[in-house]
């Protein structure tokens, strides 16, 4: 008994130590946002708070932030819509459309092998191709780049939800005289709503988080948040405090999706790996 | 059914369509890149051929191939350090039921913060002059070290950021493909008298090995594609010592652009990763059914 108090005791300071090991970055980095310049080169722990970096970053008219806030919207919002219509009538129809399944198979594989590839490779040529087309610096170029290169994942958790959905509920339908395009619509849509949403929370903030495509296809025009919080690091001096702000300020939205949505990334982060 | 079959076109057109438009295409053009020299004259592509010669450059290529080393080191090693603390941090908190959801919930907040945001957060912990590991180490009267700045230093530095970053992503699928697992085999080996590492090694590991390898496999690839924290925290440097190969590529490309050259190159590492993966495929395959 007093064994077994001890083992709890232990196991509940390991999980906490490696909590504070997992938040306390995050709460240094949120810290130092408050910090003025002077407060962080010196390393006060003890300081008086300033917004004074909130206020460089949103409203200096040097900054782009509040752009880049919205171009991250705008591209996330798009590249999300395009993917969860693609994705899922892809996986719809190699699910249950009675595709030959060395076809099906193929399909997954050349998904996947993409999906392994890393976007710096495909950057290059896409800069060279959307210049050529005039779509340098637009939002398109971004969105089409964010939406092929996360197409795989929606394809394959939108498989792995459909290939749950019972094979009764489309028959029944079938027997009330639904096509096809209705028996999706009507039928499998409704049913994997949980699903649609589980990959909708991921995309996004796989997109909102992209780096590499937006830093290389976008100028002033359509940087995203990543692009304008590396600039703050990159300068000649790097604008610790500013950065600090911008950086918090990003990672809003996926606090308020980890608050209201948390069942839909675990669902999504875990779908495919755990059977 | 006479409609299924257009349905069935119709339905696999678009994703079939973006994957030729941006991904087909795209690589084809790679490879017709990557025998030209390509020259901008007054914002526009000027291409000659030159057969297989930035082929034979990417070989020679001492920059390039230490981009590989330091990848191969940094995406093994880190997800092997991932793997093992992700994992026996699964182990522990099936062992409580007060508190886990909170941990989970901490736990997921590093997986969904921005590559750059991550850069961001260690660029001001491992700062040499105010950075907090400093400071600590200054409490107990330890010089302070740089960390980004040193050779010997740099690459652990940035492997412990991955470490830090992705460890809950592994927690989070071990704990799922744990919580998973049917009672009643742990049932039948607690009555047989089995120790928890006879359970361990022989009920646990097994009934785990598919996620334990989908979860590697899926973490050696975002390893290998890492960009976002070299960009921020060191550019590749101090000299090549955190150098990997997607910041050769954009080094190549787009800060030096050589767009012919940078082309072989990326071509080089996506067949390469390319092959790696359906190689890795087809061995789990085998295995799984063995």
């Amino acid at each position: 008994m007093k064994q077994a108090t001890l083992r709890a005791t232990a196991t509940h300071a390991a999980l906490l130590v490696a909590a504070i090991i997992v938040l306390f970055p995050f709460v240094w980095i949120a810290l130092a946002a408050f910090k003025t310049q002077i407060s962080l080169m010196i390393g006060e722990v003890l300081f008086t708070p300033t917004l004074a970096h909130f206020d460089e970053v949103l409203f200096s008219g040097a900054s782009d932030y509040l752009a880049n806030y919205r171009n991250s919207l705008i591209i996330a919002t798009a590249s999300t819509l395009i993917v969860l219509t693609v994705a899922t009538l892809a996986a719809y129809s190699i699910e249950r459309l009675g595709w030959p399944r060395w076809l099906v198979h193929g399909f997954l594989l050349g998904a996947a092998v993409f999906n392994a590839i890393p976007a710096i490779t495909l950057v290059g040529a896409w800069y060279v191709g959307f210049r050529a087309l005039g779509l340098y610096d637009t939002y398109l170029a971004v969105i089409l780049a964010h939406a092929t290169l996360n197409l795989p994942i929606g394809i394959w958790l939108m498989a792995t939800f459909i290939r749950e959905v019972p094979h009764e509920l489309e028959e029944a339908a079938r027997i009330d005289g639904c096509g096809t395009l209705q028996m999706l619509w009507r039928v499998i849509v409704p049913v994997v709503m949980p699903g649609i949403a589980a990959t909708a929370v991921l995309v996004f903030i796989h997109s909102w988080n992209e780096f590499v495509v937006a830093l290389n296809l976008t100028a002033r025009e359509t940087a995203t948040v990543p692009v304008a919080i590396s600039k703050y690091a990159q300068e000649n001096e790097t604008k610790y405090g500013a950065m600090a702000a911008g950086a918090v300020l990003s990672v809003l939205p996926s606090l308020v999706l980890l608050f209201f949505a948390q069942r839909a990334i675990v669902r999504g982060l875990t779908a495919g790996a755990v059977k | 059914m006479r409609t299924t079959v257009s349905a069935r076109y119709l339905t696999l057109a678009p994703a079939l369509v973006l994957f030729a438009g941006i991904a087909v295409v795209p690589i084809v053009e790679l490879v017709a890149m990557s025998v030209s020299q390509i020259d901008w004259v007054q914002g526009k592509a000027q291409w000659r051929f030159v057969a297989f010669d930035q082929y034979l450059r990417v070989a020679g290529d001492a920059l390039f191939r230490t981009g590989v080393a330091n990848t191969l080191v940094f995406a093994i090693g880190g997800v092997l350090v991932q793997m093992l603390l992700g994992f026996a941090l699964a182990l522990l908190t099936t062992r409580i039921t007060r508190g886990r959801a909170l941990y989970r919930t901490v736990f997921i907040l590093p997986i969904l913060v921005p590559g750059i945001v991550i850069g961001a957060i260690w660029k001001l912990m491992y700062n040499f002059d105010f950075g907090v590991l400093n400071q600590l180490l200054g409490v107990v009267g330890v010089r302070p070290v740089d960390w980004l700045g040193n050779t010997s230093t740099a690459l652990a530095a940035v492997i412990a950021v991955d470490v830090w970053h992705w460890t809950p992503f592994v927690f989070l699928l071990m704990l799922a493909g744990l919580e998973s697992l049917p009672q009643d085999v742990y049932e039948a080996a607690r009555v047989d008298g089995a120790t928890f590492l006879q359970e361990l090694r022989y009920v646990t590991l097994p009934l785990m090995l598919p996620t334990i390898v989908v979860t590697l496999v899926f973490r050696v690839i975002v390893g290998v594609k890492v960009f976002d924290e070299i960009y921020l925290l060191t550019g590749g440097g101090p000299g090549t010592s955190t150098e990997v190969v997607s910041y050769t590529i954009f080094r190549r490309f787009f800060t030096e652009g050589q767009t012919g050259y940078g082309a072989a190159m990326s071509v080089v590492v996506l067949f390469a990763l390319a092959l790696a993966f359906i190689v890795a495929t087809a061995a789990t395959q085998r295995r799984r059914t063995l």
